[in-house]
C-alpha cells in the first residue's frame, strides 16, 4: 500500500525508513553515484580546486508562484557554488520532515528538486531523512550541500571589488522576496508575481568565458542588493555609487513594495546576480549576460569608488543623494 | 505607475529644487510634523537638492516614537497576562521598554501578533473566542477614527474578548505645547497630509496667526515635498505667514467631518504623557463612558512603576527639533538600528533610524 502521511516510524531507520526512500527518493535522484545506497558516495574530484557549500531551506509557504522548496534547495546551493566562479557538481540534499506531512506534497517537492538538479547539471550524490514530531518542524526542511570543481587560475571573491570598477546586476531585483510575502500574508494582490528563482552556473560560465576581468560574484538572495552591495563594499575596503534609475525593477514588484512601504532593494534574489568587473569590461560582461535568457534584463547599476569605504551611495530617480545602507531588523521571515 | 510617478519625475522634481534655490534668499528652518515625511526626506536624498539656507528638521511626528516609556511597559505587562493575545503594527514590537519589549517577550512564548489594522485585530478575536485579543492603539488622528470603526463594531457584534490599550495621540495640543516651549526659530512647518485630511486646517491657523509661522500641508511623494518647501519659501521671502495646502488631491481645509464624528463618538480627549515632550493636555485619547468596556486599562490590571529611559537618550530633544541626532552620544555608537536603546532608532519613520539608514556621512 502506498504511504499516504509521514509517521514517525518513517524516520526510525527501520522497514518503514527504507520503504519511504525506496517508493519516494531512490528512483527520482537516481543516478549511479547514488545508487549503491552506502554511507558515503565516493567521488572522483577533476582537475582543479573543490568549492564547497551548504545552506538550509525552510521557506514557507513551501510551494510558491515560480519554485518551491525543492527547486530552491537546488538553486540556492548551485549559486552559491557558482558565485565562487566554479562548476557545480555535485549536491547532497538532508531531510527534515514533520509527522503528519502528506506523502503527496513530499513527492511533488523531491520530483521539483530532481528537474532542477537535472537542468542545472548536478547530481544529488547522497542524502538523509530525519522526521520530528509534529509542531517540531514546520512542514519540511531541506539542507543542500553542494560541491563544484574551480579552474586552476582564476580567483573570484568579495573581497576583489576595485576601484574603477562597475557594479552590473543580472535583473530585475526583489521579484523573490515580493512574491514569498504577498504569498505568506494571503495578500490578494491581483499582481502577477513570480520568484525569479533559478540555477545561475550557465549564466556564470557564460559571463566567466567571455570576460577575464569579473572580480565579484554576488547571488543577493537575503537582504538583497543593498545588502549584498555593502558586504562587498566592506570587505573590499571601497565605496559603491549607484545610480537608481539604472537598477531593473519588475512593475509589479515596485508597485507592490509601493503599496506595502517596503524596498525591492533589500528583497531577496533567487535567480540574479551581481557582477563586479574591471571598468573597461562592462559593456562586454553586459552583452554576456543579456544574450543569456536569464539575464536579458541585465543593466550596469553603478561604479565603485574609493571615497568612505565601506559605503554604497544611491543618486535617487527625483535628483538626490543618499546612502544605501545594510539591512536591519527582519523585513520579512522564513523566505527561503 | 500611477499617481506615484507623476510625483517622482526628474524634471519636475530638479525644476523646483532649482526654483527653491532661487526664491531663498534668507536662512530659513521648517519642521516636518510627519514621520512620513522624515522618511520620504531621507529616502530620496531631498536634502541635498535644497540650498543651504533651507533647513529641515524633525518634530514629533513619529507614532512609535512619541509612546511614552510606560506605555511600552504597560504593553509588555499585558504580553504576560496569562491569556492575553497582544496585537500590534509591527514597529512597535521592537521599542524598548524600562525593562523589556515585546520582541523579547514574544521570544519567552508569550503571544505577540504583528497586524496591519485594528480590524485584523478584531478579526483575531472573533477567531479565537478563548484568546483575550488586545489592540495597541497608536497613532495620530489618522488611525484613531479606524481603531474607533473596530470598537464600534465590536460592541455591534458583542465581542467580548477584544480590547484597546488606547495610547492615541492628538497633533493640535503637541503643536501648542511646542510653541509654548524654548523658542526652536522655526520658520514654518511642513504640515501632515494624512493627519490634515481628517482635522482639516483650522488646527494651523493660530500657528500662522497668532506664532507668525508659515504652515503648509504637504503630500509624501518627492515633488509635493519639494513643491510644499518651495511655498514655505516663498511666504518667508514674501514675509507672510498663512496656511496654505499643496496636498490639494489628498486635503479639503474642513477634513473628514465622518472620521472625526466616528472618532468622538468612541473617544474623548485624556492628558497623554509624550515621549520627549511630558504630559501634554487633552493630547491624548481615553474611552467615553459608553465604550468603557472596550479600555484594556479597565479589564486588566496594567499598573506599572514609573518608566525609565535610557540616561543619555536625548529623543526628547530630537523630537522638538532641538538636537540632530548625531548631537546624540548614543547615536550610532551604542544605539543603533539592531539594538536601538531610543524610539527614535526603532522606528522605520523614526528621526535617528533615517538619519542612521540614510544620512551618516
Amino acid at each position: 500500500m502506498a504511504i499516504e502521511t509521514i509517521l514517525l516510524d518513517h524516520g526510525a531507520g527501520g522497514r518503514a525508513s527504507h520503504e519511504l526512500v525506496k517508493s519516494v527518493f531512490a528512483g527520482r535522484f537516481a543516478n549511479p553515484l547514488l545508487d549503491p545506497m552506502d554511507d558515503a558516495a565516493v567521488l572522483l574530484p577533476p582537475p582543479g580546486r573543490l568549492a564547497i557549500s551548504t545552506d538550509s531551506f525552510v521557506v514557507d509557504p513551501i510551494i510558491f508562484p515560480g519554485g518551491d522548496i525543492g527547486s530552491l534547495a537546488v538553486h540556492g546551493t548551485v549559486n552559491d557554488v557558482a558565485m565562487r566562479g566554479a562548476k557545480p557538481l555535485w549536491l547532497t540534499a538532508g531531510f527534515v520532515l514533520e509527522e503528519g506531512l502528506p506523502v503527496a506534497l513530499l513527492t511533488q517537492v523531491v520530483e521539483s528538486m530532481a528537474k532542477a538538479a537535472s537542468e542545472a547539471g548536478v547530481l544529488i550524490v547522497a542524502g538523509d531523512t530525519k522526521v520530528v514530531g509534529r509542531g517540531q518542524a514546520d512542514k519540511l526542511f531541506i539542507n543542500t550541500t553542494g560541491v563544484g570543481v574551480l579552474p586552476e587560475g582564476l580567483t573570484i571573491g568579495a573581497h576583489l571589488a576595485a576601484p574603477g570598477d562597475a557594479v552590473l546586476v543580472s535583473g530585475t531585483m526583489g521579484d523573490h522576496g515580493t512574491t514569498i510575502m504577498a504569498a505568506r500574508e494571503g495578500l490578494n494582490l491581483d499582481a502577477p508575481l513570480r520568484s525569479d528563482s533559478a540555477a545561475l552556473n550557465g549564466l556564470t560560465a557564460a559571463v566567466l568565458a567571455s570576460c577575464p576581468g569579473v572580480h565579484v560574484l554576488r547571488d543577493p538572495t537575503r537582504g538583497g542588493l543593498a545588502t549584498t552591495l555593502n558586504e562587498i563594499a566592506q570587505t573590499s575596503s571601497v565605496s559603491m555609487e549607484l545610480d537608481e534609475m539604472a537598477i531593473p525593477l519588475d512593475p509589479a514588484v515596485r508597485g507592490v513594495c509601493e503599496l506595502l512601504g517596503l524596498d525591492p532593494l533589500y528583497l531577496a534574489n533567487e535567480g540574479k546576480l551581481i557582477c563586479i568587473v574591471e571598468g573597461g569590461q562592462a559593456r562586454a560582461v553586459l552583452a554576456a549576460l543579456q544574450a543569456h535568457p536569464l539575464g536579458r534584463s541585465a543593466a550596469i547599476i553603478g561604479q565603485v569608488g574609493t571615497e568612505h569605504p565601506g559605503r554604497v551611495w544611491i543618486n535617487t530617480s527625483v535628483g538626490g543623494r543618499r546612502i544605501l545602507d545594510m539591512l536591519s531588523g527582519e523585513p520579512l521571515p522564513r523566505i527561503c | 505607475m500611477k499617481h506615484v510617478d507623476e510625483f517622482r519625475d526628474p524634471e519636475l522634481t530638479k525644476g523646483l529644487a532649482r526654483a527653491i534655490a532661487q526664491a531663498s534668499t534668507k536662512p530659513a528652518r521648517f519642521m516636518e510634523l510627519c514621520g512620513t515625511h522624515t522618511m520620504a526626506i531621507a529616502r530620496h536624498g531631498l536634502s541635498r537638492m535644497l540650498p543651504p539656507t533651507v533647513e529641515m528638521v524633525s518634530g514629533p511626528g513619529c507614532p512609535v516614537c512619541v509612546t511614552a516609556t510606560e506605555e511600552i511597559d504597560r504593553a509588555v505587562k499585558l504580553a504576560r497576562t496569562p491569556g492575553v493575545t497582544v496585537a500590534t503594527f509591527g514597529d512597535l514590537v521592537r521599542v524598548p521598554g524600562s525593562h523589556s519589549s515585546l520582541a523579547k517577550e514574544r521570544a519567552a512564548g508569550s503571544r505577540v501578533k504583528v497586524i496591519y489594522s485594528a480590524l485584523d485585530a478584531l478579526e483575531l478575536a472573533l477567531a479565537d473566542p478563548k484568546a483575550q485579543v488586545v489592540f495597541l492603539g497608536i497613532g495620530f488622528e489618522t488611525t484613531a477614527p479606524t481603531v474607533a470603526a473596530a470598537v464600534l463594531m465590536a460592541k455591534q457584534k458583542g465581542v467580548a474578548n477584544f480590547s484597546v490599550l488606547a495610547a492615541h495621540k492628538l497633533l493640535p495640543p503637541a503643536l501648542a505645547a511646542l510653541l509654548s516651549g524654548p523658542d526652536l526659530g522655526l520658520n514654518g512647518f511642513l504640515c501632515p497630509g494624512h493627519v490634515t485630511t481628517v482635522i482639516g486646517t483650522a488646527p494651523y491657523e493660530d500657528v500662522a496667526k497668532v506664532h507668525g509661522l508659515a504652515c503648509v500641508v504637504s503630500g509624501f511623494e518627492p515633488a509635493d515635498v519639494l513643491g510644499a518647501v518651495l511655498m514655505l519659501v516663498k511666504q518667508v521671502e514674501e514675509g507672510r505667514a498663512a496656511v496654505e495646502i499643496q496636498y490639494a488631491r489628498g486635503v479639503s481645509p474642513q477634513g473628514n467631518p465622518q472620521a472625526r464624528a466616528l472618532m468622538e463618538q468612541v473617544f474623548t480627549p485624556v492628558d497623554a504623557p509624550w515621549r520627549g515632550l511630558g504630559w501634554i493636555p487633552m493630547s491624548g485619547l481615553g474611552f467615553n463612558p459608553a465604550f468603557a468596556e472596550f479600555d484594556a486599562r479597565a479589564r486588566f490590571d496594567l499598573e506599572v512603576p514609573p518608566a525609565a529611559d535610557h540616561p543619555g537618550c536625548r529623543c526628547g530633544d530630537v523630537l522638538r527639533g532641538l538636537v540632530r541626532p548625531p548631537q546624540c552620544k548614543l547615536f550610532g555608537q551604542v544605539c543603533t538600528p539592531e539594538s536601538p536603546l531610543g524610539p527614535c532608532m526603532v522606528s522605520m519613520e523614526g528621526t535617528c533610524a533615517a538619519w542612521y539608514k540614510y544620512r551618516r556621512d
